[in-house]
């Protein structure tokens, strides 16, 4: 029982991570159809930033905790979200109404670009990093396996709840969001309407870029490592989350992630560790034979 | 009668697409605060028209202009072509060339907006929110870029509940108040075709394009529909270009007819002389150009 909890904590943790990423995957795919491969990739870069801006601080005497982190994520996310927006003018939007598999073959080009530019700027080790959140909770001290709900968990949770509620708010009631899923429905219509599509777009991935980033700072509080290669996996399993639980919705990204976090770790806790990602992805098949458009999906409507 | 002034210039526009020629050097002018209709046997080229002014499609030859206020900055029509600009703006109104402008500016900027022949509503999303996405750059401008928005700051809420009481008032006008939170692709045929025309009149028009909007409707629709493009005419201060194969519609509504057959203009007049031009007739009834003289003689005799 306690070690099912144990497990229940730290799928849903890893979930959230996953969550976040494919809120990126999901609002790309839902607004233009296509996927950016090197989504992953600007995860990874943030996570790099991230460790960059914290090493910075840390040698210039700022070791506040608070501070640190509030400054590490406004400048991640501000940092990220312009590579966000340089990938989309400079591998994506050149090729818009060009045939369908030219910008993803574009993107699969900027996820490589993205690794090799990492791999040559900071050298190809693991990076560590200090842990800037210690310790948590104890539950069920008495028993043979206690409970730990790290304050870093904690942190990724609220998170994860907080920036779903903000992006549901922005998507549903602002008109940005409004632009977003008009363009969505029918972008050459809401060009009409005098809906500016290429900034609609770029928005569009500057906010992915965004959560990225907070995703980044969270994997590296919650992991204490990253390197230039780490956007990959991570990437195809946020990708997986946001197909998973519906690509185009955003609650179905969260869920999704949180899907995909909790099938690998029960899986490597009570199975297997070397076997959790084909578990990940055998459950995904299944599901998409009998879910095709994911949990949260709505069936494609065919255009008359 | 006083002398109308011009909206809506279109020189000598052609459109062709690879050897096919949809519009051939077409000249035809739309007067302020009229409604001007394009009719013309299927495959005459009137949507290929269309498309051309909102920016769908960039025209292959041809210059369109519009006009905001007074139209004595026609005059320097010439030396805007010449500057390679896309528009003037002076202190009596402002000139667009609208061939050269991105499509969402001819909307944004020249304020011209269209319907569809084939209804393009925003299905998924709410009658109200159609309806608020063509106010789109005024929220937005309101809104700080979202971010004021976000925040609750400024003229937002003002922006906000003005918007909605536009597109009540449309939603009221159209007789779609009481589906207002409904999905716009849960309304029936009729209703959609007023809804969209609601949506294209929130963006503030001058010129309305209403593209074959009695396509589908029966009579008691079509006469609903009459009504709403009048009251439209008379309350706003806007000017319609209007496609239609419905010719009880064009008749009883239009100040002004333009005849199209195979891309080029064959009649522009008053809907009398239009009605009684041999060779529109001609061109309904499907006879050669050669024999339109024989079957005018036949008509006239």
């Amino acid at each position: 029982m306690e070690y099912f909890l144990q497990q229940l904590i730290n799928g849903v943790a890893l979930g959230s991570i996953y969550g976040l990423i494919a809120i990126g995957y999901t609002m790309v795919y839902g607004i233009i159809g296509m996927i950016n491969f090197a989504h992953g990739d600007i995860f990874m870069v943030s996570t790099m930033i991230s460790l960059v801006l914290l090493i910075a601080l840390f040698s210039l005497g700022v070791t506040a905790v608070p501070i640190v982190l509030l400054v590490i994520l406004l400048g991640a996310v501000f940092l990220t979200a312009l590579y966000g927006w340089t990938v989309e003018r400079m591998a994506y939007r050149p090729l818009r109404g060009s045939f369908r598999l030219a910008p993803l073959i574009s993107a699969i080009g900027m996820s490589i670009v993205l690794q090799n530019y990492i791999q040559n700027a900071q050298g190809a080790d693991k990076k560590a990093f200090t842990q800037l959140i210690p310790g948590g909770i104890e539950f069920f001290k008495e028993a043979d396996f206690s409970v730990w709900l790290q304050y870093s968990q904690i942190a990724l949770f609220t998170t994860t709840i907080v920036v779903l509620a903000v992006f549901t708010f922005i998507v549903t009631k602002t008109p940005l969001g409004r632009a977003q899923r008009a363009c969505e429905q029918d972008i050459k219509m809401a060009s009409l309407l005098g809906i500016d599509v290429d900034k609609t777009i770029s928005l569009t991935f500057v906010m992915g870029a965004s959560l990225a980033a907070v995703a980044g700072l969270m994997h590296l509080l919650y992991y204490g490592s990253t390197d230039f290669y780490a956007g990959f996996v991570v990437g195809i399993k946020a990708f997986t989350a946001a197909v998973l639980g519906g690509i185009g919705s955003l609650p179905g990204a969260v869920l999704g992630g949180i899907t995909i976090g909790l099938i690998e770790v029960f899986f490597a806790g009570y199975v297997s560790v070397d076997y959790k990602d084909v578990a990940a992805f055998s459950i995904l098949s299944i599901v998409l034979i009998f879910l095709p458009t994911g949990i949260l999906g709505r069936p494609e409507v065919e255009k008359v | 009668m006083a002398r109308q002034e011009t909206i809506l210039r279109v020189e000598h526009l052609s459109m062709k697409f690879g050897g096919l020629v949809a519009v051939d050097d077409l000249s035809f002018e739309a007067k302020k605060g009229d409604i001007t209709a394009i009719i013309g046997p299927n495959g005459a080229g009137k949507t290929t028209v269309f498309n051309c002014i909102t920016g769908f499609y960039k025209p292959t030859e041809g210059r369109i202009a519009l006009v905001h206020g007074d139209d004595s900055i026609l005059t320097r029509i010439d030396n805007v072509t010449a500057t390679g600009k896309q528009w003037v703006r002076t202190r009596q109104g402002a000139l667009f060339l609208l061939e050269r402008l991105q499509d969402f500016k001819v909307s944004e900027l020249a304020r011209v907006a269209r319907t569809f022949q084939n209804i393009r509503l925003f299905g998924g999303m709410t009658l109200l929110e159609n309806l608020l996405i063509a106010q789109h750059n005024k929220l937005m401008r309101a809104s700080g870029y979202t971010f004021g928005g976000l925040l609750g700051l400024g003229g937002y809420g003002k922006a906000e509940r003005a918007a909605i009481d536009k597109a009540r008032y449309w939603l009221d006008k159209t007789g779609l108040l009481d589906r207002a939170d409904d999905a716009a692709a849960s309304l029936p045929y009729g209703a959609q075709r007023r809804l969209e025309i609601a949506r294209a009149m929130c963006s503030d028009p001058v010129l309305l394009c209403l593209d074959e909007p009695a396509a589908g409707l029966n009579a008691r629709e079509g006469e609903e529909l009459n009504e709403l493009l009048l009251s439209i005419r008379k309350e706003h201060d806007v000017s319609i270009l209007l496609i239609e194969h419905d010719m009880g519609v064009v008749m009883q509504i239009s100040d002004r007819i333009v005849v199209l057959d195979y891309g080029r203009k064959i009649a522009d007049g008053s809907p009398a002389a239009v009605r009684s031009d041999p060779k529109v007739i001609a061109a309904y009834l499907g006879v050669e150009e050669e024999e339109t003289d024989e079957v005018a003689k036949e008509l006239s005799a």
